[in-house]
C-alpha cells in the first residue's frame, strides 16, 4: 500500500498530536479529543454533502454510537474500548443498511427532513425508556484496552486513541474519495440523471456511501460516550444534527482534514464563548454560518487555496 | 368510553394547536419554497411579546382583564409583522433563487440567531401568564373536565383555516398567490409582482407562527427553547399533509394530534416515537405527503 503526501501528512499529524499527550495539559486533550470525535461524525456528514446530500439527522447515528458503548459495558459486560467501538461501527450500519433503503430515494429537503425525523423518533424512544436513565441518559465506566485497564488515565488513553482512529479514517476517506466511487457521488451532486445515462447506479453508490456515513459518525459518537463517561438522548436531538451540518459547511467538503479543522475551531470558540457570552453565541454561530454561506461557499478551507482555484477557473 | 372522549378531545385540541403552529410554514413553503427553520423563533418571538404585555397590563396597570386577550393577539400581530418584513427585506431578498436545501440553511442560521435575540431580549427566566387561561374557567362534560380556553383554541384554529383557505381561493390577491404557486417563472411574466407577493406572504408567515406562540403563551411557561421543540412538530404535520397545502396541513394536524392523543392515553411512553413515526411513514409511502402534488422532474 502506496501512501501519497496527504496520507503521510494525515498520518503524521496523528503521531504527533497524539504524542502530545504527554506534553499537552489535561483540558487541552480533552477539548480536542471532544473535537475529533466529533470531526469523526462530520466525516460523516460531508461523505454525504459531497454527493449533494444533506443530512439533519447525523446525530442518530452519533447516538447509536454512543449508547452501543455505554450499554455494551452496562449489559454486555464488554469493557474493551475496541470490541465496543467495533459494535457501534456494526450497530450504527446495520440501522443504515435498513433505512438506507429508502432514505436513498429521497434527495434535497425530503431526504434532510427525513433524516431528521429518524433521529427524532430515536430521542423520543430513549427519551422515554426509564432502564436508559430516560432525558438524564446513563454513565459509561470501565472503559479497558486489550486486557489494559488504564484507571486514572482514561481520558488520555481515550484521546490517544481519538487521534488514532481519527488519523486512520481520514486516510480512509481520502482514498475513498479518490476512487471511483468517490468520483461517482460528485458526478451525482453536478447531474444525476448524466450519471444514470453513463451507466453508474446512483442509488447504490448513495447506498453505500450512506452507510460508510453511518459507521464513521458511530465510531464518533463512541469515542464521545468513552471521553465524557456520559451518554444521553440528546445526542439524537435535531439540535445536535445541526451543529454537525454547521461544523461541515464551516470547514467545506474540499479536504478530508477540513471536518477535523473546524471541529477543533468550533469546540474552542464555544468553549470560550460559553464562559465569556452565554447567551449571544448561538447568535454568533449563526452570523458566522450565513457569513460562510454568502462569502465562502466552499468552507474555510477554500482560503487555503485561493490561488489554486483561481487557476482552475480559467 | 371515557377515554375515548377524552382522546377525542385532547386529539382535536392538539390538532388545533399543530395546526396553527403549522400554518405559517406551509404558507411559506406553498409561495416561497422555503422550508422555513427560523419559524419556530417567529413562535417564540409571539409567545414571548405576548407573555410579557399581558404580564404588563395584569400586574402593571390591573386594567380589564378581558382586555388582555386584544393584547394576545395585538403583541402577535405587532411581533410578528415586524420580524417577518425585518428578516425578508434584511436576509432573505438577497438569497431568493438559491437551492432549496441551501434555503434551509440559511434559516437555520436564522434560527440560530433569533433564539439567542430571544433570550437577550427577554432574558432567560421563564414567564408565566396564566391569567388569560384562568380567566375562562372550566366547562365539564362527559365527566371529564376540560379548559375552556382549549376549546376556544379549535374554534380560532378553524377560524384562522377556515380564512386561509377563503383567501386562497375566493379572492384576487389569492388567484394571483396561488398562480406564483403552480409557475412562478410564468406569474412573473404575466406580470405578476412576485417580490411583493413573496414580502407580503412571508409576514403572513411569520404572522401565523407569533400568533401561535401569543395563543399558546397562556397555557405554558414561556421559556428559553420552545421555538427549537416547535420547529420540529410543525415540520412533521406539514410534511405528513403534502408541504404548502393549507388542506394537508389541517389532515396533517388532525393524523399527527389524535395519534399523540392516543399515544398520551394509552401508551405515554411512545408519545414522542408516534409523532416522527406517522411523518415517516408517510414519507416512505407518498413523499409529497397525503394532499401534496407529485413534481416533475425538470433536467
Amino acid at each position: 500500500m502506496r501512501l501519497d503526501r496527504t496520507e503521510l501528512w494525515l498520518l503524521a499529524s496523528g503521531v504527533v498530536l497524539a504524542l502530545g499527550v504527554f506534553v499537552l495539559p489535561n483540558w487541552l486533550t480533552f477539548l480536542l479529543t471532544i473535537a475529533f470525535a466529533k470531526g469523526l461524525v462530520v466525516q460523516g456528514v460531508v461523505v454525504q454533502m459531497r454527493a449533494g446530500l444533506v443530512s439533519f439527522g447525523q446525530g442518530l447515528y452519533y447516538c447509536i454510537g454512543g449508547y452501543t458503548v455505554g450499554m455494551g459495558g452496562q449489559w454486555l459486560g464488554v469493557h474493551d474500548a475496541f470490541v465496543l467501538l467495533a459494535l457501534s461501527m456494526v450497530a450504527a450500519a446495520v440501522v443504515a443498511m435498513v433505512l438506507g433503503l429508502l432514505l436513498t430515494r429521497y434527495r434535497e429537503i425530503f431526504f434532510a427532513m427525513l433524516t431528521l425525523a429518524f433521529s427524532m423518533i430515536l430521542y423520543g424512544v430513549l427519551a422515554k425508556s426509564q432502564s436508559l436513565g430516560s432525558t438524564d441518559g446513563f454513565n459509561v465506566h470501565g472503559i479497558t484496552a486489550l486486557g489494559w485497564t488504564p484507571g486514572s488515565s482514561g481520558k488520555m488513553f481515550v484521546y490517544v486513541l481519538t487521534c488514532g482512529i481519527a488519523a486512520v479514517a481520514a486516510v480512509f476517506l481520502h482514498r475513498l474519495s479518490k476512487s471511483s466511487v468517490g468520483y461517482v457521488c460528485e458526478a451525482i451532486r453536478e447531474n444525476e440523471v448524466r450519471v444514470e445515462y453513463l451507466g453508474a447506479s446512483p442509488r447504490w453508490t448513495l447506498y453505500s456511501t450512506y452507510v460508510l456515513a453511518a459507521a464513521v459518525s458511530a465510531l464518533g459518537g463512541g469515542l464521545t460516550g468513552m471521553a465524557t463517561g456520559h451518554v444521553d438522548p440528546e445526542m439524537a436531538y435535531w439540535t445536535t444534527s445541526g451543529e454537525f451540518v454547521f461544523i461541515a459547511l464551516l470547514g467545506g467538503i474540499g479536504h478530508v482534514a477540513a471536518p477535523f479543522v473546524a471541529a477543533s475551531l468550533f469546540s474552542t470558540v464555544r468553549t470560550y464563548a460559553i464562559q465569556f457570552v452565554p447567551h449571544s453565541w448561538q447568535m454568533i454561530l449563526g452570523f458566522v454560518l450565513l457569513g460562510i454561506i454568502i462569502f465562502l461557499p466552499k468552507g474555510l478551507w477554500s482560503l487555503f487555496k485561493r490561488t489554486r482555484k483561481a487557476e482552475a477557473r480559467v | 368510553m371515557t377515554t375515548l372522549l377524552a382522546i377525542l378531545v385532547d386529539g382535536s385540541i392538539y390538532a388545533s394547536w399543530l395546526f396553527l403552529v403549522a400554518a405559517g410554514l406551509t404558507v411559506i413553503y406553498g409561495v416561497m419554497r422555503i422550508l422555513n427553520m427560523a419559524h419556530g423563533s417567529f413562535y417564540a418571538i409571539g409567545a414571548y411579546s405576548a407573555a410579557s404585555l399581558v404580564g404588563w397590563w395584569f400586574t402593571g396597570v390591573g386594567g380589564n382583564p378581558y382586555v388582555s386577550y386584544l393584547l394576545l393577539v395585538g403583541a402577535a400581530l405587532v411581533s410578528g409583522l415586524v420580524v417577518g418584513l425585518v428578516v425578508e427585506f434584511a436576509l432573505l431578498r438577497r438569497m431568493y433563487g438559491k437551492d432549496e436545501i441551501l434555503m434551509v440553511i440559511i434559516t437555520y442560521a436564522l434560527l440560530l440567531i433569533l433564539e439567542d435575540a430571544v433570550k437577550l431580549v427577554w432574558g432567560v427566566d421563564p414567564y408565566f401568564t396564566y391569567q388569560p387561561y384562568s380567566l375562562m374557567g372550566r366547562s365539564t362534560f362527559g365527566g371529564l373536565t376540560f379548559a375552556i380556553y382549549d376549546l376556544g383554541l379549535v374554534g380560532v384554529s378553524l377560524a384562522i383555516g377556515i380564512s386561509l383557505w377563503l383567501i386562497l381561493n375566493k379572492t384576487h390577491k389569492g388567484k394571483l398567490l396561488r398562480a406564483v404557486i403552480h409557475d412562478r417563472e410564468v406569474a412573473v411574466a404575466m406580470g405578476v409582482n412576485v417580490k411583493a407577493m413573496f414580502a407580503v406572504t412571508f409576514a403572513v408567515g411569520a404572522t401565523l407562527g407569533a400568533l401561535a406562540g401569543a395563543l399558546t403563551a397562556p397555557a405554558i411557561s414561556v421559556s428559553p427553547g420552545i421555538g427549537v421543540e416547535v420547529i420540529v412538530l410543525a415540520f412533521a404535520v406539514v410534511v405528513v399533509g403534502g408541504m404548502g397545502s393549507i388542506g394537508g396541513a389541517a389532515a396533517g394536524a388532525v393524523l399527527v394530534g389524535l395519534t399523540r392523543a392516543m399515544a398520551v392515553h394509552l401508551a405515554p411512553e411512545l408519545e414522542l416515537f408516534v409523532i416522527y413515526s406517522v411523518m415517516s411513514l408517510v414519507l416512505a409511502v407518498r413523499p409529497q405527503g397525503l394532499f401534496g402534488r407529485t413534481l416533475v422532474r425538470k433536467i
